[in-house]
């Protein structure tokens, strides 16, 4: 029967309908994702790491769960669903390594609250993610264990940092899988390899056990193919949780509610000063063009916004980010976890050694850049001058929510780029954020869509919907409008020639 | 602002990290650059703006004070490069016999 199981064809409400109705187990779920994985990923390294027994194990559940009489109704949201989770969340069983030799066989010693919550909700891990380092990069190149591949095109980069969550989904060796967005970690690579990938707001889903890179910018979310599993994944994930303190209390939303309600009257604006930025492509530019006239035909009431401070989001951004990351990466220092070097003099040769040689190049960058934003006599003229500008990047979202439910663009300026097209070059690679950073700094939620394939590279383009604060059930509404709208399919053609 | 090479090393010394001069050499270039465009935030006129550390407001919450357990020592040891008698193990820190 898995010999002709294809798990990428289904999604993830249809799996657990076909678990509950007996056409195939849930433990015959988990064998087909593991053929799919063998198949597949030794051209695209999505995976750090696979997770049979924990897979099995959580298989064996739902299994019994049915063994037991239970039916459809009496399954959680995503029974037998298989899912994987970036390197850089807790999970007991597995190494946490955040792609770094620091952490290379850093064993969990306790799960990640988003992650526990999509185990809890009956999914089963396949197992842990590629990722830049530490989560700094866009592009996943700066992985200790090597790049990982676009799966529309090996030569070309998945994005990043979250580029194994991406690319995972987007060859269907997982139906879902979680990303963390301190920059657009999420969303790029979501866009750069064509599927569904959702920032919410800071604060709806617990950062526990994810390891920290800018406590105040970063935030799990989950990537798909569809909306609607968008939706699902975070009914599982978002709530308050006690082990973070800047989990939000809010109501339970149920996010699949709605979603089929379309855009009429809805009112959705460009962000017009942002796509004249120099370094949009114009295939880019054009794609979200005609996505803002889809809207107008679909109902929805559209105009133009500006949103002049954002342009200097990428400085707030790429201080803000380095000093946090900096504070928090204090922490290795080969004493009581993570790399230690073997012939230490003294402690201070200890920590030195051990992290020049643990940390790669752009952790050791970004470490360097926010521990000087954060030195005396600089502190006022980068991180006090970087957190004021937050504030007036903050106001500017106020004005435009004030007109319009929903802001477009693009998600990247571009399409996926040639590895090591941007590795010599550390601020090129950074000015690919430029349209993601600004919603970290806010606070919003944003979601990545895929709308098609570039008029000239004939590459993924994504469309990245920005709401407010808790605007999550706009966005997925709009984008799910869009979805049906346009039907882009999401399997890549060299996935479709190279599956089992 | 742009960095000298004595401000590399003074700033790798305060983030503990042990740079080859071929490191220092490439970072002052490459924290030059990202600084050369970071730096146009000091075109903003930011004067009587407050500065946000959190883009969402929130107060504190606490929760239950119920005692309930923390890591075992075991599972606090078990990724400790060295440990000696259920401690973590790090080289002497104050002098010895034999130091000043």
């Amino acid at each position: 029967m898995t010999d002709s199981l294809d798990l990428s064809s289904l999604d993830a409400s249809q799996i657990r309908s076909a678990i509950a109705a007996g056409d195939f187990s849930a433990r015959e779920a988990a064998e087909a994702a593991f053929e799919r994985i063998a198949a597949l990923d030794g051209a695209v390294h999505a995976f750090n790491q696979v997770t049979p027994e924990l897979a099995f194990a959580a298989a064996e559940k739902i299994d019994a769960l049915l063994a037991g009489g239970a039916t459809a109704r009496d399954l959680p949201p995503l029974a037998g669903v298989p899912v994987a989770f970036k390197d850089n969340m807790n999970l007991v069983g597995t190494n946490t390594t955040c792609s770094s030799r620091i952490l290379e066989n850093y064993q969990s010693v306790y799960d990640c609250t988003a992650v526990a919550r999509m185990l809890d909700a009956g999914a089963l891990p396949l197992g842990k993610l590629n990722m830049d380092e530490f989560a700094f990069g866009s592009s996943t190149e700066n992985s200790a264990f090597g790049p990982t591949h676009n799966p529309w095109d090996t030569d070309r980069v998945p994005g990043g940092s979250s580029g194994g969550s991406a690319a995972a989904v987007s060859a269907g060796m997982a139906t879902i899988t979680l990303g963390s967005d301190t920059g657009g970690s999420i969303r790029q690579p979501g866009a750069l390899c064509g599927v569904v990938a959702m920032k919410p707001t800071y604060g709806r889903v617990s950062r526990y056990g994810c390891v920290a890179f800018a406590s105040s910018l970063d935030q799990i979310g989950p990537f798909s193919k569809t909306v609607e599993e968008c939706a699902i994944s975070l009914n599982a994930i978002c709530g308050k949780d006690p082990m973070d303190a800047t989990s939000i209390t809010r109501p339970a939303e149920d996010f699949t509610q709605g979603l089929d309600a379309g855009v009429k009257g809805m009112r959705i604006a460009i962000v017009r000063d942002m796509l004249e930025q120099d370094g949009i492509a114009p295939e880019v530019k054009a794609a979200t063009h005609a996505m803002a006239e889809k809207y107008a035909a679909l109902g929805a009431e559209v105009g133009e916004v500006d949103l002049p401070s954002a342009e200097y989001g990428l400085s707030a951004y790429y201080i803000i980010g380095p000093a946090e990351a900096s504070s928090n990466l204090a922490r290795f220092d080969g004493i009581r976890y993570g790399y230690r070097v073997k012939d230490a003099e003294d402690v201070i040769d200890l920590y030195t050694r051990s992290r020049a040689e643990g940390f790669g190049p752009e952790a050791i960058r970004r470490i360097m850049l926010g521990t000087y934003a954060l030195s005396a006599g600089y502190y006022d003229a980068y991180y006090g001058q970087a957190q004021k500008a937050r504030t007036v990047i903050i106001r500017d979202f106020e004005r435009a929510f004030a007109d319009y439910d929903v802001l477009l663009t693009p998600t990247s300026p571009t399409t996926a780029f040639k590895i090591g097209e941007k590795c010599e070059d550390p601020l090129s690679m950074y000015l690919s954020d430029y349209y993601t950073i600004p919603v970290n700094l806010a606070g919003n939620c944003a979601v990545s869509l895929p709308v098609g394939l570039g008029a000239d590279t004939g590459l993924p383009v994504g469309l990245q919907l920005i709401g407010t604060h808790f605007a999550e059930s706009t966005i997925l509404r709009a984008a799910r409008a869009l979805e049906a709208e346009i039907g882009f399919d999401t399997t890549p053609p060299t996935v479709r020639a190279l599956a089992v | 602002m742009a960095l000298s090479e004595s401000e590399v090393r003074h700033v790798a010394q305060l983030a503990r990290i042990a740079l080859s001069d071929e490191q220092v050499a490439t970072l002052q270039v490459e924290l030059n650059s990202i600084l050369g465009h970071i730096d146009t935030i000091q075109q903003l006129d930011l004067g009587d703006v407050p500065p946000t550390a959190h883009a969402i407001p929130v107060v504190n919450e606490t929760r239950p004070d119920v005692p309930k357990p923390g890591l075992s020592r075991e599972l606090a040891l078990l990724n400790a490069p060295e440990s000696e008698a259920g401690a973590f193990l790090i080289p002497q820190m104050t002098g010895g016999g034999d130091q000043s």
